[in-house]
């Protein structure tokens, strides 16, 4: 008797080993250890913390290693992982202006208090592949003429924000939300506690870009600048550091602070507005991402100011100012798994459609037969 | 075949998920049998099986799910295809409970496209994997509107798509996710079950629970509820019927798979419902065979 495709669990069993073994590759080559992941390949370990919402460089790079370098995968290991953590506090709004600044820039302004800081960037190299990095070195044979001098230094003390120094003029919107943020009885919009809803706050807008899959994000912006919902914007300021995140329990009843986190903040100042009760001002698009991802944070900004179109009370036109379209595909775990569940069986569905079809047919046929004789 | 309890992995909870997330799903679950068909949304997790797979049927699952439980999972009726055992080796797993391939002695039964051909009893309980909750989604794309038409309950363009069908093809041509009326009220997408198991969930014994975990709702059809197909007077609703019998038992009622055996177009017919199957042949019942008798 013939007999379907059977056997599941254990061809299950078997995919299972030979990915083991795929993952360890030649064995001849030393394995890599998650401190060389973490310290080498650090933009993929924040791009995975970012997007999978979970602040934790060992666990990333773990992550990527179990997923053979697949971001989008070792961002599915590490959100299935966070899941299952308790909550036992929300921290306080991290103060970004007191960030130890790594990288600080404006592209509205020459100069400003605190100066331009350029820091670690791929802006201004040349990108032609340095075959000198593709021969083993040896410990310690790093050329020293390399090491940064100088600016590479962090800085330490406040910046103030250019969106600051542009608010004390009046000549840029304020910003409400830090006020409602610190009250305890308005909390955060929790997109992973609460379904999304519609219409969103600006909260869980902003938290669900700051999760958001890069490169819908990087898309979406681009497609503002290219005329599908302009937003006329200028880089006010990107900046990049450290920040301390402080908690307040209970039992104290004043912040403590907890840790430092490696962000990446983007200030978009766009194309004003006024009105019968406000006199003419930019208004703002805001990224702030986990790690080092500066093109992340400044697609963030942009879809941000996107989606403040019905706020703003902008013509709603464009993909990356309708919210329920962006924030229901921007999740890449969401999306790769609805995806990729094509692979699963459909058996049932698609014999449903073919009797459906031959019947179809059969009746189309004994038509033209009829209307032959 | 019945495997028996098993110690559970003691690295989480009881069925993966923490106490206070089952208690989050079991009000959603409440509400949901109180209002029959109605969509509740709920805080659903991530969770350790990609979305698209079953994550909102395994959340509604674990939250249901006691020691004493039996668990069958199918995937196109069958219990044997990959992620059915996937899912079921899951809550082996985390839960250490009891699971079976044997419809009656379920009293969870978690399923993807298929309710089992045996009518269930109202001491089990069914949960369907959905995909796409809303059955207005392909007419209207905005979660905004559609909500409001089930507040209204604004139907016409549901009813205008399928008389458009018939103009068009002579037929409705849903197969499958066909939309049914759940106790006179709410629209409701039976997920994407062929129109064939539509008939099944009327009155049904066993309570009927869907989660969706991607899209974040819970559904509910209480038991012995009317769960109406949409038609028209002179176009009533039909199952799909084959013509053929199962090559392994016989059995010229059941939905039935179509095995393609060569590339010369020979094909034959199985069960869908593996048990069902099964249960027949053990009753000494016999199909023709298949076309190409071998091993």
């Amino acid at each position: 008797m013939y007999v379907a495709v059977k056997g599941g669990e254990k061809a299950i069993d078997n995919a299972h080993a030979l990915l083991a073994e795929e993952r360890r590759g030649d064995t001849d080559v030393p394995e890599l250890s998650l401190a060389q992941i973490k310290s080498q390949m650090g933009l993929a370990v924040d791009r995975v913390m970012g997007e999978g919402s979970l602040y934790d460089p060992d666990l990333g790079a773990l992550a990527i290693k179990q997923a053979m370098g697949d971001l989008v995968e070792a961002v599915f290991l590490l959100r299935a992982y966070r899941t299952t953590l308790p909550r036992f506090a929300v921290s306080t709004p991290v103060d970004t202006a007191a960030m130890t600044i790594r990288r600080r820039i404006s592209a509205t302004f020459k100069d400003l208090p605190g100066g331009q800081v350029l820091g670690p960037t791929f802006d201004y190299t040349h990108r032609l592949l340095d075959f000198a990095l593709a021969e083993d070195r040896t410990e310690g044979k790093e050329s020293a003429q390399n090491t940064a001098e100088g600016d590479g230094a962090a800085m330490a003390g406040p910046m103030p924000r250019v969106t600051d120094l542009l608010g004390r003029e009046g000549l840029v919107e304020r910003e409400t939300g830090s006020e409602a943020a610190t009250a305890t009885d308005t909390p955060a919009a929790d997109l992973t506690r609460e379904p999304l809803g519609f219409p969103a706050g600006r909260d869980l807008r902003l938290q669900n870009l700051a999760r958001a899959d890069e490169g819908f994000l990087l898309a979406l912006g681009y497609s503002t600048q290219r005329g599908y919902g302009r937003t006329h914007p200028f880089a006010g300021e990107i900046r990049m550091g450290e920040v301390a995140v402080e908690i307040v329990p209970e039992e104290l009843g004043f912040a403590i602070e907890i840790g430092d986190i490696t962000v990446t903040e983007c200030q978009m100042i766009n194309q004003f507005a006024g009105s019968a009760t406000e006199p003419p001002q930019f208004t703002r698009g805001y990224g702030l991402v986990f790690g080092r991802s500066e093109r992340k944070s400044m697609s963030m900004a942009l879809v941000d100011r996107s989606l403040r179109a019905r706020e703003l009370g902008e013509d709603i036109v464009a993909p990356a100012q309708d919210e329920e379209f962006v924030l229901y595909h921007s999740d890449n775990v969401e999306a790769q798994g609805f995806v990729q569940h094509l692979k699963l069986p459909h058996y049932v569905d698609f014999q449903s459609e073919l009797v459906l079809v031959r019947a179809l047919r059969e009746e189309a046929e004994a038509r033209r037969r009829e209307a032959a004789e | 075949m019945t495997a028996p309890a098993t110690a559970q992995d003691s690295g989480y909870n009881f069925a993966y998920l923490d106490e206070q997330t089952k208690r989050m799903v079991r009000r959603a679950i409440l509400k949901a049998v109180a209002i029959p068909g109605h969509q509740v949304p709920f805080g659903s997790r991530e969770m350790p099986l990609p979305y698209g797979w079953g994550t909102g049927g395994i959340q509604v699952t674990a939250s249901i799910i006691g020691l004493a439980d039996v668990l069958k999972v199918i995937d196109q009726g069958a219990d044997d295809t990959t992620n059915a055992v996937s899912i079921r080796r899951f809550f082996a797993r985390t839960a250490g409970i009891a699971t079976t391939e044997k419809t009656e002695d379920a009293t969870v039964i978690q399923t993807r496209h298929r309710i089992p051909e045996m009518n269930l009893r109202d001491d089990q309980i069914i949960v369907y994997q959905v995909p796409i909750p809303e059955p207005l989604r392909w007419l209207e794309a905005r979660e905004t509107e559609t909500r409001k038409m089930h507040g209204l309950a604004d139907y016409g363009v549901m009813h205008v798509k399928l008389y458009e069908d018939i103009a068009k093809y002579g037929h409705i041509e849903t197969s499958y996710d066909y939309p049914v009326l759940i106790n006179g009220r709410y629209l409701m997408s039976p997920s994407p079950i062929p129109k064939f198991d539509n008939p099944k969930m009327h009155e049904m014994g066993a309570l009927q629970l869907f989660g969706a975990g991607r899209e974040k709702r819970i559904y509910a059809i209480p038991p012995y509820t009317r769960v109406e197909s949409l038609d028209f007077e002179d176009h009533p609703f039909q199952v799909q019927t084959w013509g053929a019998v199962c090559a392994i038992c016989g059995d010229g009622e059941s939905f039935l798979d179509e095995v393609i055996t060569d590339d010369q177009g020979g094909s034959m017919y199985i069960c869908s419902d593996t048990d069902h199957c099964g249960r027949r042949v053990v009753a000494g019942h016999k199909g023709p065979g298949g076309p190409e008798e071998s091993t």
